[in-house]
């Protein structure tokens, strides 16, 4: 039994001593994101205002309700750049898009708060997003490959390329 | 968009009014243009508050949806479920809404976090009923930084396929397989503390010290699980797993767990420590998966040699394919022996084949059916429902 207590009291001290640490997480800015989208010279801010029927076909790639009016975007003439929050487990997940000629240029992670699946921040797992369009079913037309144990944080950023390109087709028909 | 149409009808206005009027004085001319701009001018003005009072509504209407959100911000609910019918030859059939689960996670800050599982198992729980109500997982766990985190608390041990995720949708097949439920053994979880490194994206290396196991007099390695229920803590256990997952659709990782005693010091009997050996893999390439694991015990002590059970082993593989995102199937053979010590045939072989089938990404109904053979000569089919949130 002392020695439980003992590797407790250790534990505890190991806990604490990270108590004060950093936000884990945070892998790039929105802001920094969208000025290196655009070369550093990002374009105003736009807003789309989201119809029934947007709301409908959102929720549809979402598999879920989807209560915003309004999404944030940048556009300077075929490209456009999307941030946008979905929840994996429990927490949303932060992924910037970057679309260009209705593809996807750049897909990036970035901020993850939950506390598994965090494999879908790193490159080797973001580039298969890369070329990706949407077909007439609004699927991407090219697989993604899952990762064991990251379900929900794979199934989150998936939907999140999909709905991004979407909204591009919307403001950039 | 609004705002350049009505500009655009108000000049088309104001240039048909011009043509008109073209024969009449100029100083009437004059007067009309200056009126006409003086409502432009007016039109705009108001267009543009009516702007501003549109954006300043949808903020104070998300403003208002944020707040009523963040009362639980930090505090997050889940769950998940499965019925089970199973009928098998020479058996009663029978339905059991198996398990009954509910998450509770708060989040303390950035980088501390509680995460608990409470859950009812086959419907009823009390004196001589068969259900059971558990503490499954109640931790907190904190990040060190952004590579190494660590957890104190009640928390599943990092062994195996389905230890760590089993919800309904994430696996094939109605129950659990054989080999995670009598070797592993599946579900299982102890209190201790424990930590996780990510030296490099996907790969990921866990230690754990925790409560040891404690087997009866048969020493089965399932019936030693103590729950943490008053649980004995005379002799610990450790663990230790390496995951590498950096390749989509591949995950490969070994388990090496050691028991320092797991009668926990029962008098009259040698000290049985124990080592547990648990390797998988698991590919995805595009529709096609397939899971392979392999786990053993070798357990020390005359008593486990003599009824055979010093050493304990089974192994699965399980290819599946998805024909799309509502249906799927399997077929897994499985051997599995608690009695590998000796030299009579005990081991347990099982075959399975199934279908999944998903209502929505969160919600299946499954079917199998499985064959026995081996030390047990039996066939028979399970069906069930689960789900997720």
């Amino acid at each position: 039994m002392n020695k439980f207590l003992h590797i407790t009291f250790l534990s505890m001290l190991l806990f604490f001593s990270g108590a004060n640490c950093a936000a884990k997480g945070v892998y790039q800015t929105p802001k920094a994101f969208v000025n290196k989208a655009f070369a550093g010279e990002a374009p105003e801010v736009k807003v789309l205002w989201l119809t029934k029927e947007d709301k409908t076909d959102i929720a549809e790639i979402l598999q879920h309700k989807y209560n915003r009016m309004r999404i944030r975007y940048w556009q300077l003439s075929d490209e456009t750049v999307w941030i946008l929050d979905e929840i994996g487990k429990e927490k949303p997940i932060t992924t910037g898009i970057h679309i260009k000629e209705k593809k996807i240029k750049h897909f990036k992670v970035l901020t993850f708060r939950e506390s598994r699946g965090d494999e879908v921040r790193h490159n080797f797992y973001s580039q298969q997003f890369l070329n990706a369009s949407l077909n007439k079913n609004n699927q991407l037309n090219q697989h993604v490959d899952g990762i064991t144990g990251a379900t929900m944080s794979v199934r989150a950023t998936t939907k999140v390329a999909r709905l991004a390109l979407w909204l591009d087709a919307k403001v950039n028909p | 968009m609004i705002k350049k149409t009505l500009i655009a009808s108000a000049l088309l206005g104001l240039f048909a009014s011009n043509a008109v009027i073209a024969n009449e004085e100029p100083d009437a001319l004059r007067k009309i243009i200056a009126e006409q701009q003086k409502v432009l001018k007016s039109l705009e003005k108001r267009l543009d508050e009516t702007d501003q009072r549109l954006i300043a509504t949808a903020d104070q209407v998300e403003v208002v949806a944020e707040k009523k959100e963040s009362v639980f911000a930090n505090t997050s609910i889940g769950g998940y479920g499965e019925l089970h019918y199973n009928n098998y030859k020479d058996s009663d059939a029978k339905v059991d809404f198996h398990r009954f689960v509910l998450f509770f996670g708060h989040e303390f800050s950035d980088s501390v976090r509680f995460f608990s599982e409470f859950e009812l198992e086959h419907s009823i729980a009390g004196e001589g009923k068969s259900g059971e109500v558990e503490l499954e997982q109640a931790y907190v766990e904190v990040d060190i930084n952004e590579t190494t985190s660590s957890k104190v608390g009640l928390f599943l041990i990092p062994v195996g396929i389905i230890n760590e995720t089993h919800e309904p949708p994430t696996f094939y097949g109605v129950e659990r397989n054989g080999v995670e439920k009598n070797i592993i053994p599946a579900t299982w979880w102890e209190a201790g503390a424990a930590f996780n490194y990510k030296p490099t994206g996907g790969l990921s290396i866990d230690g754990a010290a925790t409560s040891g196991l404690s087997v009866g007099d048969d020493y089965k390695i399932r019936g030693g699980r103590q729950k943490v229920a008053k649980a004995t803590a005379e002799n610990l256990a450790y663990t230790g797993r390496i995951k590498y997952t950096a390749i989509t659709g591949l995950e490969l990782a070994a388990t090496v767990q050691y028991q320092t005693d797991i009668t926990q010091g029962k008098d009259g009997v040698e000290t049985a420590d124990a080592m547990l050996l648990e390797a998988h893999a698991i590919y995805q390439l595009n529709d096609f998966t397939v899971r392979a694991l392999y786990a053993r015990w070798d357990i020390n002590g005359d008593e486990a040699a003599a009824l055979g059970r010093d050493e304990q082993t089974g192994w699965y593989v399980e290819p599946s394919y998805a024909f799309n995102d509502k249906v799927g199937v399997f077929a897994r053979y499985a051997e599995y022996d608690n009695n590998a010590g000796d030299s009579d045939s005990t081991t347990v072989e099982s075959t399975s084949v199934g279908v999944n089938y998903y209502i929505h990404e969160n919600v299946v109904l499954k079917a199998d059916y499985e064959n026995l053979g081996g030390s047990k000569d039996s066939d028979g089919f399970n069906l069930g429902f689960g789900y997720q949130f």
